[in-house]
């Protein structure tokens, strides 16, 4: 039998911590795989977690329509300046504000900060990405 | 697989006529390995002393020591392991990295006045330090892998195969920590995967119930939490690992009892490590 791999013990705090936030927290892992959002992430988004499971972090994103809000004008986020893929690409902090549209179709202003996860010997897996509801 | 205790006392080694049926010594576990020249060790608290003084005897020329951390109580026999003092031995030392201080400069400190008079410059054997590789390795014959797991510190767990059959080893492991043990899939389990279906898991029963209480975050477990963990990880059979200091055998003899009704339903009752205990893993 395949012995599944655990996630890393970091990724393991940082969902525990997570879960006991009342801040909007998602967690990917080093490959981009969303692996856990939390239940004030879900009154965001719209679907708990647990009705999404672990998908590619790109694809969930793009599914809510981010748009930048530059002067205040909606366009559709290119995928550089969207925080989670610069804290994975580029493995820095990011923030950014947009206008998103949740699956239950209400549409949301909030702003999102991406940071990188270093674990003992500066080993990257992961990033975590906070919500500001604006 | 043949596994052998040398030292199962967590936290402080403690002699006397109390500890007399399940040890005094601190945790020091001896796997078997093809080569009967190689010896692979786990952790090196006091009960590496004897062991040394054995591997001597049975002309070992090359040691692995596998450390789970560097709390002192796995770490203490060290300076006192005979194959470290015989210029004919080769020492590998492996432990988990850290982003600041080499493996080897962390162990050096217990090497250092005041706590030591012998720099590790002059010992004699060969020694190296290796980090703890991410991914499996193997010794002679025996597959080992790790995981960064729920204690204080850099801390990991080992997992050691060999031939069909796999034992892991977590004597110091606080998984309820990271939440509700019974209510996690293995994959977000604290050492899930250096537990899943091993035929043996020596792991980490310090506390009862209401001695971890006052003691969470400490990271030891409970023995109903590592029931629940073996359950968890299906591991086939459950040994409960680094005693409590202050327990003597009749009042651990108590926590396997207790083990013993909390897994009724197990495959295997769990029973109490206990010094020179030998482990056939067929």
């Amino acid at each position: 039998m395949d012995t599944p791999r655990q996630k890393h013990l970091v990724l393991i705090l940082a969902r525990e911590f997570a879960s006991n936030l009342s801040t909007p927290t998602l967690i990917a892992d080093e490959g981009g795989r969303l692996v856990f959002y939390n239940e004030a992430a879900a009154a965001v988004t719209g679907t708990p977690f647990a009705e999404i499971g672990e998908v590619l972090l790109d694809e969930w994103t793009a599914s809510f329509v981010p748009r930048t809000l530059d002067d205040d004008v909606a366009d559709p986020a290119p995928a550089e300046r969207r925080p989670t893929r610069i804290a994975l690409d580029e493995r820095r902090p990011s923030h950014e504000r947009f206008l998103i549209t949740s699956r239950d179709g209400v549409e949301r202003e909030v702003e999102i900060s991406a940071f990188p996860l270093f674990a003992h010997a500066d080993e990257f897996i992961g990033i975590v990405a906070i919500f500001w509801r604006t | 697989m043949r596994v052998t205790i040398w030292g199962c006392r967590g936290s402080l080694a403690t002699p006397g006529v109390e500890t007399v049926r399940y040890g005094g010594n601190t945790s020091c576990v001896e796997v078997s390995t093809s080569d009967e020249r190689t010896a692979l060790v786990l952790d090196a608290g006091t009960g590496i002393r004897r062991l040394g003084l054995e591997l001597v005897e049975r002309g070992i020329e090359h040691v692995h020591l596998c450390l789970t951390h560097l709390h002192l109580d796995h770490l203490e026999g060290l300076r006192f392991f005979a194959p470290l003092w015989d210029e004919r031995v080769t020492l590998d030392v492996w432990g988990p990295p850290s982003p600041v201080v080499t493996l080897r400069e962390r162990i050096a400190r217990s090497f250092s006045p005041p706590l030591f008079p012998i720099d590790l410059r002059r010992v004699p054997a060969r020694v190296s330090f290796r980090d703890i590789p991410r991914e499996p390795w193997a010794i002679d014959g025996v597959t080992l892998s790790a995981e960064l797991v729920m204690h204080p510190g850099p801390t990991v767990g080992f997992r050691i195969e060999e031939g069909g059959a796999t034992l892991a080893y977590l004597p110091d492991h606080e998984p309820a920590l990271v939440g509700p043990i019974a209510e996690r899939t293995r994959d977000w389990l604290s050492g899930g995967s250096v537990a899943a279906d091993a035929d043996v898991l020596l792991h980490d029963a310090q506390y009862f119930a209401d001695e971890y209480d006052d003691r969470i975050g400490w990271g030891h477990s409970s023995v109903e939490d590592a029931v629940t963990y073996a359950h968890m990880v299906g591991a086939r059979r459950l040994v409960l690992f680094h005693h409590e200091p202050d327990r003597g055998d009749s009042s651990l003899e108590r926590l396997g009892a207790q083990a013993r009704l909390l897994a009724a339903d197990a495959e295997s009752e769990p029973v109490l490590a206990r010094e020179g205990m030998v482990l056939e893993l067929a």
